[in-house]
């Protein structure tokens, strides 16, 4: 029984009673705005596509919007100052970390053969191919589907060697993650409608943890050996030594970074003020860094909203970045919604592929949101950033 | 489409009530149902292997089909089994006889070791101990100025004799081996009792940083390897927690991230296959933000019921103690309660966080789970408005307004009147509705709360959903309030019994004990009927 002298109790009490009257008197009220913010978030998504067949259109700038899968410049135009390092260039990366990933491989790929090259797949043994799916994060329901189609296909095509079955799957996934997805990075500076030249905008977003600096730091040298200007915003007030992380990482290829003088301060005035003076000082590229974040604090995430908000009154975003930790479950997909309800993610970052982790989820995230994966980071070292390549990616879920 | 684990079992219990009796193909269809709650709650396939195996078994044995409802019986066997898992083997920190016990934090990159440093140096000091951080992360830029900020913060002295790196090409120079063996000396000279080592982040498949923190290891001796897991993590939990059991051997785990909205089955894959403790929860960016764990809210959560305990310990944090008292005996009496004392409610509720969560963790609010995905936080927003654009006088007594005076407000708060209108018609039905429960027992003291017992069956649920959709039928809706508030008192009436004593001892070093047995007999009831009504 509840003692009404206890404090513990009258607090049970009022909150349970408080959220009862909260809950009838607000639930129903004007039913249509929800309507509303659905509508906002899939405009959120929509002009990112505008933007890209209009900048096609525009042909004056269509040379500067460098996609740096496609990045072929053979040697970066090298920083000025003669203590600052010269990043690797963008191609060749891939080879290096093709055979890290080779070598995280998981014993899944064995196990795989070692089902399907059995007579005849048993029930048992669709069972088994649908675990493996799941090990690798994929989620329980796309991993049900898939083997449900590919069985069906396989009966119905009645194909039989173990080599086939994979080779369908295979392609089912590779058709799953979309290789037609547009991966790259729109870094053309804007003009805006009075022909000012303002610089392009990446904000980088995601939750704690995920690797929001060190993906920042990372595309700065990427940009950097592409041979563009730029600028770092260092709006992570609220972690200890954030700013100075990124500072660090800015100073070794001679990049600038904004950053407030104390801590805790306003991350979209810091935000606001490295745009600006990107665009003072004609840079290419403003990347903004923001703090971690847990998509469930609505707090938090209006604070985001706000940093996003701000920074569109002086240019607007050419993208933003979430990032996303590869061991993440199935979570990773209400991130991937949230944030692109509140800041309109254009792509995703997929970070610390280099573990056992495969980061199956982007699969769904992909599927559901229709958000490409744009980069993918591979390893501790500062130029493991490459682009995602979907048939890679795959063959790392298969274990190749 | 089914959201939760209740959702779906309630619709494959639907059948079962005719039965009575559960056949082989019900449990298998039940099964299926568990295991998909458990993969999207990112438990390990293996684990859920084990897991779904061992329910089955038990729900196919005497054990059920003796019992008088073996549906109910099913859900309290799932529920058992996870608690068994989760706090099979729940205890505290050991310290060491001779101090300085040396606890060390080992996990992966981004798990949160620095933060939990700083967390588990605050806890230990306000228990009276006193504390010394160890700077031992020498690779990730800037972790020794961090780690520094956060011992700050904490009131805690920190020893990090080596700088650390300050970005991610420079070599690490430092010997995090020796910065470790040398910050336990420190604190033996300098008498601090605990020693909190970070190490660096590192992944399980790094045989080289792994050898460094087997080699801290072995240099320190630690009392306690804590290993830092991310709530949030997938079908890794189970690959990454045995290469650091093979690694460092650690000797409990401590959950981070447990505020975001991830369900935690790493929790469960971490437990289960390692047959480590979990050990404490970290559950926000504040230093403060960390608890002991709680097996048994944990299985409501992989399973995705109602988690009133939490919802109550939040409130005890946000609410005042002697305003409530007030405001309890207000809401006995029903007619003291005015719209003034409403907006204060809702402001303090909003610290509690998001509105959308707390309706979430009330038990049996199932069937209203479509409602509460659409409900747009702003609602409230808009709620405070209107009452902020009443006169005081107005507040006290809503009878005075007039269709003037509601035009005004309407348009002082940015709205139509007909909003006005709706809110006060449902202010007035909620009060009333209150009143009634005061006199016929819903308060303290009501014996005969039948619990969830008087839910409404399948058809009447379904008419709470419509509810929802339109703006008719708002008794069904309101009764299904009823509900949950009834089942929350219940559940808070059991806490009270139940839980008071640990209550006092905050930091749950031990604490357990009570906290498994209260939820068992107590939290999962309401939840438990309504899937024989299902």
């Amino acid at each position: 029984m509840i003692n009404l002298d206890s404090p513990l109790g009258i607090a049970v009490l009022v909150i349970v009673v408080a959220l009862l009257i909260v809950a009838v008197s607000t639930f129903f009220l004007r039913r249509d705005r929800v309507k509303k913010v659905d509508d906002a978030a899939s405009r959120a998504l929509r002009p990112r596509v505008d933007e890209a067949t209009g900048e096609t259109a525009a042909s004056a700038i269509d040379d500067d919007a460098v996609a740096i899968e496609i990045a072929d410049e053979s040697s970066p135009t090298a920083a000025a100052q003669p203590e600052v390092e010269t990043p690797e260039p963008v191609l060749g990366r891939f080879t290096r970390l093709k055979a890290r990933l080779a070598r995280s491989g998981s014993p899944l790929g064995a196990k795989l053969l070692a089902v399907l090259s059995r007579d005849t797949l048993s029930d048992d043994d669709w069972d088994e191919i649908e675990e493996l799916l799941l090990l690798a994060d994929i989620g329980a329901g796309p991993a049900l589907d898939l083997v449900e189609e590919l069985r069906t296909e396989v009966r119905v095509k009645s194909i039989s060697g173990a080599a086939e079955v994979r080779a369908l799957l295979r392609e089912k996934l590779v058709a799953l993650v979309g290789p037609d997805m547009d991966r790259s990075l729109n870094l053309a500076p804007q003009i805006l409608g009075d022909g000012t030249r303002k610089p392009a905008v990446l904000l980088v977003v995601g939750v704690n943890g995920a690797g929001k600096t060190t993906t920042v730091g990372k595309l700065t040298r990427v940009l950097v050996a592409e041979g563009k200007s730029v600028l770092l915003g260092a709006a992570d007030t609220f972690r200890a030594a954030a700013a100075d992380q990124l500072t660090t990482w800015g100073n070794r290829v001679g990049v600038e970074t904004v950053r407030s003088d104390r801590e805790g301060a306003d991350p979209a005035s810091v935000a606001f003020d490295a745009v600006k003076q990107g665009s003072a000082a004609g840079i290419d590229v403003v990347v903004v860094d923001t703090a971690g974040r847990l998509q469930n604090k609505t707090g938090l995430m209006d604070e985001l909203g706000k940093v996003s908000r701000v920074i569109g009154k002086e240019a607007p975003l050419s993208e933003v970045l979430l990032v996303l930790d590869a061991t993440t479950g199935q979570n990773g997909l209400n991130q991937a919604r949230v944030f692109t309800e509140v800041a309109g993610v254009t792509g995703i970052v997929l970070t610390k592929l280099d573990g056992t982790a495969k980061g199956g989820i982007v699969v769904a995230v992909q599927k559901e949101l229709g958000l490409p994966v744009k980069l993918v980071g591979l390893g501790e070292g500062p130029d493991d950033l490459a682009p995602f390549e979907p048939e890679q990616f795959v063959d790392g879920l298969l274990g190749e | 489409m089914f959201a939760t684990l209740s959702d779906r079992l309630t619709s494959t219990f639907k059948n079962l009530r005719t039965k009575g009796r559960l056949s082989e193909s019900d449990i298998d269809a039940t099964v299926r149902q568990i295991r998909r709650a458990l993969l999207d709650a990112d438990v390990a396939v293996p684990v859920v292997r084990e897991f779904t195996g061992n329910v089955r078994e038990r729900a196919l044995s005497a054990e059920v089909s003796a019992a008088l409802n073996p549906a109910q019986q099913v859900v309290k066997i799932v529920n058992d089994e996870l608690v068994g898992i989760l706090g099979g083997q729940s205890r505290s920190l050991q310290f060491a006889k001779n101090p300085p016990t040396v606890i060390m934090l080992a996990g992966l990159q981004g798990a949160g070791k620095t933060t939990l440093a700083g967390k588990l140096a605050r806890h230990l000091k306000e228990s009276g101990h006193t504390p010394l951080l160890v700077a031992a992360d020498l690779q990730r830029p800037n972790a020794v100025t961090q780690l520094s900020v956060v011992a700050d913060r904490a009131g805690v002295p920190v020893y990090a004799p080596h700088p650390g790196v300050a970005s991610e090409a420079e070599v690490p120079t430092g010997d995090p081996v020796a910065v470790a063996r040398d910050g336990v000396e420190q604190a033996r000279a300098k008498l601090h009792d605990v020693v909190i080592i970070d190490t660096a982040g590192r992944l399980g498949v790094d045989q080289e940083l792994m050898r460094q923190a087997a080699d801290i290891k072995a240099a320190t001796n630690p009392d306690e390897v804590l290993f830092v897991i991310d709530a949030m993590v997938g079908q890794d939990a189970v690959t990454t927690a045995q290469a650091f059991l093979e690694g460092v051997d650690f000797t409990g785990v401590v959950l981070s991230k447990l505020d975001g909205d991830a369900r935690g089955g790493a929790a469960l894959s971490v437990a289960s296959v390692t047959g480590r403790p979990i050990m404490f929860a970290s559950t926000g960016e504040q230093l403060t933000d960390f608890e002991a764990f709680h097996p048994d809210r944990m299985a409501s959560r992989i399973l995705d019921m109602g988690d009133i305990l939490s919802l109550i310990e939040q409130a005890e944090k946000a609410f005042d103690a002697e305003e409530a008292a007030k405001m309890a005996s207000k809401i006995t009496s029903g007619d003291g309660f005015t719209l003034e004392d409403f907006l204060g409610q809702m402001q303090q509720l909003r610290k509690l966080g998001s509105m959308k969560k707390m309706l979430g963790m009330l038990p049996g609010v199932g069937q209203m789970r479509e409602a509460i995905d659409n409900f747009d936080e702003r609602e409230i927003d808009r709620v405070e408005a209107i009452i902020s654009s009443m006169t005081p006088h107005e507040r006290r007594d809503p009878k005075i307004l007039n269709g003037s005076r509601r035009a005004r407000i309407a348009r002082g708060s940015g709205v139509t009147t007909t909003d006005v209108n709706q809110l006060l018609t449902r202010f007035e039905s909620a009060r009333k509705m209150m009143k009634q429960m005061g006199k016929t027992g819903g308060l303290p003291g009501m014996g005969g709360v039948p619990g969830m017992g008087a839910l409404p069956g399948s058809g009447k649920r379904a008419g709470a959903r419509q509810a929802s959709k339109g703006k008719k039928n708002k008794a069904a809706q309101r009764r299904a309030s009823v509900q949950s508030m009834k089942a929350a008192k219940k559940a808070a009436q059991a806490q009270q019994q139940g839980a008071q004593p640990a209550s006092g001892d905050g930091f749950g070093l031990g604490a357990n004990a009570s906290g498994p047995a209260s939820v068992e007999d107590l939290n999962l009831p309401p939840d438990l009927e309504k899937y024989l009504r299902g």
